[in-house]
Parts: C-alpha cells; sequence; structure tokens
C-alpha cells in the first residue's frame, strides 16, 4: 500500500481539532514535540512522586501501633508502587523506558513532588499525610482523569478508584487520635501544623508565576490552575478539621461571603523554592535511598535477565 | 493478659506474624518495582493470617504487642533479618513450602485451625511459588547471583531442623512432612544448579528452640521496634 | 514529513540496557462470560514472571479471574495515519447492523 505522509499542518489540525473536542490523543498518533516532552515530563514527576512517596510512609510501617494500621498501612504503601508502575508505563507509550526515567531521577534530572522532602516524625504524620497531602493529590488528579492522553488518563482513572481509601485512612486514623489520650491528640494537631502549608504548595506556585500552565491549559493535560484547585481543596479542608476536633494553623483562615470562598493566609514561597532546589529536610535522604535500593537490585535483574536468555522459550 | 499456653494457633500466629513484619522491612527497597508488589503482597497474606490466629489465642494487639521476647513462640527462621534478597528468597522457601505441607495437612483436619488452613493454604501455595520462581532464577542466573543464592540457603539451613519440632497439641505426621519437604527442596534446587546444604539442621543450643521461646539477638531488636509505640501509650486505642 | 513514531508500546534496544526487563501487556478477564481486555503493561524478565507480576499488580483486588500477557514488541498495531483506509470502508455498509432494516410492528422473535 502506499501512503503519502500529509504534511505536518494537516497532522497538526487534526491534533487540535480531537484536543479540542475532548477526545484522547493515543499513543500512535502524531503529536507536537512539545505535547509530548512536557507529556513525558509531567508523567515522569509524578511517578517518581508515587515511589519517593512511599518512603515517609514505609517510614511507619514497623512500628505501626496495631496489626490492624499496619495491614492498611503496608497496603498504601503497595498501591503507591503499583501506581508509579502504572504511570511508568503511561510514559512508555510516549517512547521512552522506565529505566530512563529512573536514570533521571536518580541524578536529580528530574523532580518528584516537593512534599515527600518532609520527614514523618511521629505516628500522626501517617494520617496527616493520608488526609492532607492524598487529599491534595486527589484535588488534583481527579481532574486528570479526563487529561487529553489517553493512557495518562486511563492511569489515572485507576490511580483515583484505588487511592479513594488512601484519605479515608489517613482521616480515620487523625480521629482516632484526636479523640484519644491527651498525648495522641497533641501529636495530631502537631502532625497537622507541620503539613498543613507543605500541602498547600503542592498545587505549585500561584497562576501568574507558574511556568508551563497555560500551554499544558490549552493542550487538556492540566484542566484546572494551581490557584482554583488550591482554593477548592482549602474550601474542602476547613470543614473536615472542625470536624476532626483539629486546628489549621493559619490565622488567616476566615469565610469570605463575597467571593463563596475561605481566604487564607500567604504561603512562604521561598520555603518552597528552597525545598525545590534540594534543600528541603529530607531531599538528600530521599534520593540516596532510591538510589541505593536500586544499585543493590541491580544483581537481581541481572540474574533475571540472564536466566531468560539462557533457558528462552522453554520455561514459558 | 491473655492466657500464654502454647496453643498452635499462638505458634503459628506468631510465626506469620514475624515474618510479615521482616517482608515489611523490604518496602520501598525491592529489586524492582513489580517486585515491591509482590513482597508486600505475600506480607499483607501473613499478617491476615497473623490476625486471625491470634485472635483464636487472645487480644491481637495485646499478643503482638505486650509479650516480651521469651514469650514468642515463632520459629527462628522466620525472625531472621532479611539480608540480601537472595537471603530473603532462601526463608521464604524453606518456610513456604513447610508452611504449605503443614496447612494442607490442616485443612483436611477436624481441629479449629481447619477453616484458617484451607483459606490459608492458597495463599501460601502462591508464597511457595513465589520462592521457587526466584530460587530457579538467582540459582541458574549469574554467577553472582548463584553465589548469593547458595550462600542464602547454607546460611538459614540450620534454623529449617525446627520447622518439623512437634508442636503441643498440633497433630501431624512431622516426621513425614520433614521427609516431603527434604524431597521437594531437593529437587528444586537441583533444578536451580544448587546444592542442598549439608550440615546440621539445627545449632547446638539455642537454634531450634524458637517454639519454646528462646530466639536469636536480632529478635529483641525487632520487636523494641514493632512494639515501642503501642507500648508508649498504655491503653490508648488507634 | 513525519518523523517516525514509535508504537503503542516500543521496544526498547536490548543491547543499550542490558537488565531492563522486557515490557508485557496485561489483558485480564474480569470475570467469566466477558473477553480478556487490555489492563496495562509491566516489565518481568520472562512469561512465567510476568504472569505472576500481572497477577500481584492488576488483580490485587479481585478485578481478574484470567490473565493473558503478551510482549509488548508481539503486537501489531494499525496505523492511525491508514485510519480512512482502514476504518472507513466499514462506515458504509449499515446493511450490516440490524437496524437496517425495517419490520412490521408486531412482528416478535426477529
Amino acid at each position: 500500500m502506499t501512503t503519502i505522509a500529509p504534511e505536518e499542518p494537516a497532522l497538526e489540525a487534526v491534533f487540535d481539532a480531537t484536543v479540542a473536542a475532548d477526545e484522547r490523543i493515543e499513543p500512535r498518533d502524531w503529536m507536537p514535540d512539545a505535547y509530548r516532552s512536557t507529556l513525558v515530563r509531567q508523567i515522569a514527576q509524578h511517578a517518581h512522586s508515587e515511589i519517593i512517596g512511599m518512603q515517609p510512609e514505609a517510614n511507619w510501617i514497623t512500628r505501626a501501633p496495631s496489626l490492624r494500621r499496619k495491614a492498611i498501612l503496608m497496603a498504601k504503601v503497595q498501591d503507591e508502587a503499583g501506581h508509579g508502575l502504572y504511570l511508568y508505563s503511561a510514559a512508555e507509550t510516549l517512547g521512552t523506558s522506565r529505566d530512563e526515567l529512573l536514570d533521571k531521577l536518580h541524578t536529580g534530572r528530574q523532580k518528584y513532588s516537593s512534599i515527600f522532602n518532609y520527614p514523618t516524625l511521629t505516628w500522626a504524620d501517617v494520617g496527616a499525610i493520608g488526609w492532607l497531602v492524598d487529599g491534595a493529590a486527589i484535588t488534583n488528579q481527579v481532574p486528570l482523569c479526563r487529561c487529553s492522553y489517553g493512557p495518562y488518563a486511563r492511569a489515572m482513572v485507576r490511580i483515583c478508584k484505588e487511592e479513594s481509601f488512601h484519605q479515608r485512612q489517613g482521616y480515620e486514623l487523625l480521629m482516632a487520635l484526636s479523640r484519644g489520650t491527651e498525648a495522641q491528640h497533641a501529636m495530631a494537631q502537631d502532625a497537622v501544623n507541620r503539613w498543613w502549608w507543605p500541602s498547600l504548595m503542592m498545587f505549585g506556585p500561584p497562576d501568574d508565576e507558574s511556568a508551563h500552565s497555560a500551554q499544558s491549559m490549552a493542550w487538556k493535560i492540566k484542566r484546572h490552575s494551581n490557584d482554583e484547585l488550591r482554593q477548592r481543596f482549602v474550601d474542602i479542608c476547613v470543614p473536615q478539621a472542625e470536624a476532626l476536633g483539629l486546628t489549621l494553623p493559619d490565622p488567616d483562615l476566615t469565610w469570605n461571603e463575597e467571593r463563596g470562598h475561605f481566604d487564607f493566609g500567604p504561603i512562604d514561597w521561598a520555603e518552597f523554592w528552597d525545598v525545590l532546589k534540594g534543600n528541603g529536610p529530607c531531599n538528600e535522604q530521599r534520593i540516596s535511598r532510591r538510589r541505593r535500593a536500586h544499585e543493590d537490585g541491580a544483581w537481581v535483574r541481572e540474574a533475571a535477565a540472564a536466566h531468560a536468555a539462557k533457558h528462552g522459550k522453554a520455561d514459558r | 493478659m491473655t492466657n500464654l499456653t502454647l496453643t498452635p494457633a499462638l505458634a503459628l500466629g506468631d510465626d506469620a506474624l514475624v515474618l510479615s513484619h521482616r517482608l515489611g522491612e523490604w518496602a520501598g527497597n525491592a529489586p524492582v518495582l513489580e517486585e515491591e508488589v509482590a513482597l508486600a503482597n505475600i506480607a499483607l497474606d501473613l499478617l491476615g493470617q497473623a490476625r486471625i490466629l491470634l485472635s483464636l489465642a487472645g487480644d491481637e494487639d495485646e499478643l503482638a504487642y505486650l509479650r516480651e521476647e521469651r514469650q514468642f513462640r515463632n520459629l527462628q527462621l522466620v525472625e531472621q533479618p532479611n539480608g540480601d534478597f537472595a537471603h530473603t528468597i532462601a526463608r521464604q522457601l524453606y518456610f513456604s513450602v513447610y508452611q504449605q505441607l503443614l496447612f494442607d495437612h490442616l485443612a483436611t483436619g477436624g481441629t479449629e485451625l481447619a477453616p484458617l488452613a484451607a483459606k490459608a493454604v492458597k495463599e501460601t501455595s502462591y508464597h511457595r511459588d513465589h520462592a521457587e520462581q526466584w530460587t530457579l532464577r538467582l540459582g541458574d542466573g549469574t554467577d553472582e547471583s548463584h553465589t548469593r543464592m547458595q550462600r542464602g540457603l547454607d546460611a538459614l539451613w540450620r534454623f529449617t531442623g525446627e520447622l518439623f519440632e512437634p508442636v503441643d497439641g498440633l497433630d501431624a505426621p512431622w516426621a513425614a512432612l520433614h521427609d516431603e519437604w527434604t524431597t521437594r527442596i531437593t529437587a528444586l534446587l537441583e533444578r536451580a544448579t544448587l546444592t542442598l546444604p549439608q550440615g546440621p539442621q539445627r545449632g547446638a543450643w539455642t537454634a531450634g528452640g524458637g517454639r519454646q521461646g528462646l530466639h536469636t539477638e536480632p529478635f529483641g531488636r525487632m520487636l523494641a521496634e514493632m512494639q515501642h509505640l503501642h507500648r508508649s501509650h498504655p491503653g490508648a486505642s488507634w | 514529513m513525519t518523523t517516525p513514531r514509535p508504537a503503542d508500546t516500543p521496544a526498547v534496544p536490548a543491547a543499550a540496557r542490558p537488565t531492563e526487563w522486557p515490557l508485557w501487556e496485561v489483558f485480564v478477564r474480569s470475570r467469566r462470560g466477558l473477553s480478556h481486555t487490555h489492563a496495562g503493561s509491566l516489565h518481568a524478565p520472562d512469561a512465567a514472571m510476568a504472569l505472576r507480576n500481572a497477577r500481584d499488580l492488576y488483580t490485587r483486588r479481585s478485578e481478574g479471574v484470567s490473565i493473558w500477557v503478551v510482549p509488548s514488541t508481539q503486537v501489531t498495531a494499525s496505523s492511525p495515519d491508514e485510519k480512512d483506509a482502514f476504518f472507513e470502508p466499514a462506515g458504509d455498509k449499515p446493511y450490516r447492523h440490524p437496524t437496517f432494516y425495517e419490520i412490521p410492528d408486531g412482528v416478535q422473535h426477529l
């Protein structure tokens, strides 16, 4: 069959029309190079966040204070490995490989969410991560289920479905502490104090300073602005904190009748940029642990590959 | 405090609890993401078994968090630290083949453990399969993996005799189970180009004493970590 | 002129990364009576491990009763560039669909 290669402008028109019609772009479709590279960066960063995000929570698996909590936490950390895996797979449909992406993570050429550069100091942090960090992540992710790139959107659908328990377990954990002994209540309040502001930073810099926002919105790989999602999250959290019997550490938090939203105090963006640059409490620790796990596992991966090469189809 | 007479549920529950804890230490450290998921699945299966078994013996959290080291009845094999991936796989192999044989037997018996065993044996046969698949790949993979796998098998061999020490109150054909275990392990190791370890299946003094509450040094540290938070808040609910 | 685009699941040159395990496509039958549906992909050194990894990853919430795994490199896909030639001819053959035919009211079991 003879096919005549259509010209790029024509292809771009098809791409634009597909996105405009809210249809999905699929891996073998023509797409602008910048769309492809932006997606790879975004999906990779998301995948990296899932696997780096295992660390602060895994930090408490061996100390979980009841067997029920231990099972929940193990299942949650396992989900994060699974979610990282779904996302790396989605990125691979764009012509990259997982090894390549992991290499970029290990060498600091790709980022993960800065939130995971904060330490989990007490058991209550596991609850605060579930409630606030996963809550913020879900606020970010739910719109991505309608993202224009098919494999990413499908991965997000699966992830959002599975993550619905993550936030609830965190909230329930904090509720038990808040209603528990005085020491437990104090532990919960302390965790919320430390995680609240970093959670708000998870939505990224304010809209007027966000480098990639406009183009990503046009491509529908980002569906709402950073500030819009941040506001949505604050509005959701205020009554939830009240029900918990815990205080959000922001004296400026007040209902604004006119806007129909809660006003909140200024975010310390200097801290955000500082952590992003690598000066967070755990940046070094998280990456070196990840790198060590990867390096320690190299001989295992090699062994299985060697075994497969030796035995070929015999074992299938 | 719950009555700590050695019930079979306590012994088998402690095995599952302690091994699950050790596997939980792998979280974030596995050689590849797919293996993170696999190891966590096994750990969760075991923790589920532990919760059911300990609940037959008393309150699961009291038993897990408030007993002293000498009151735990688990096999010494399961408390051994993870070591490298091959070491963990060797521990999994020895234990899961044993556990499947034992649960297969219990599932058909008329004891209070029969329903649990019938459910758990499906999980356990998957754990055994996982360990076998990896033993084959590491044994017959690279020179390095072969060496590491053999080293793991050899190092843990002295803890395997205890698997077939009779447990009070548990009616099982221990000698026959031991023979069957040896047959299966021997056949698998041969396929994996590995050698069945020689030497005694128990050490001179403590090895083989887990069921009597005699444990190895790493176990105390493991318990200290596992129990400290729970014990720091007496009477609290979580 | 278009540059060559990767397939849905491009093969990674084996020589470049000797230890990266190949990619496998996973298909899961969610329950009896339904066909296998593409669930996603994963890496595994061989088919036996791919099947086990798929079980651990894609059915850990009881999502399946049967799994297929296929090496991603073995999937031959239609090209979106051929979309018109490939799929449009089917569009003008409405007589393949039962709604094409008019049946008088009251006639049953057709």
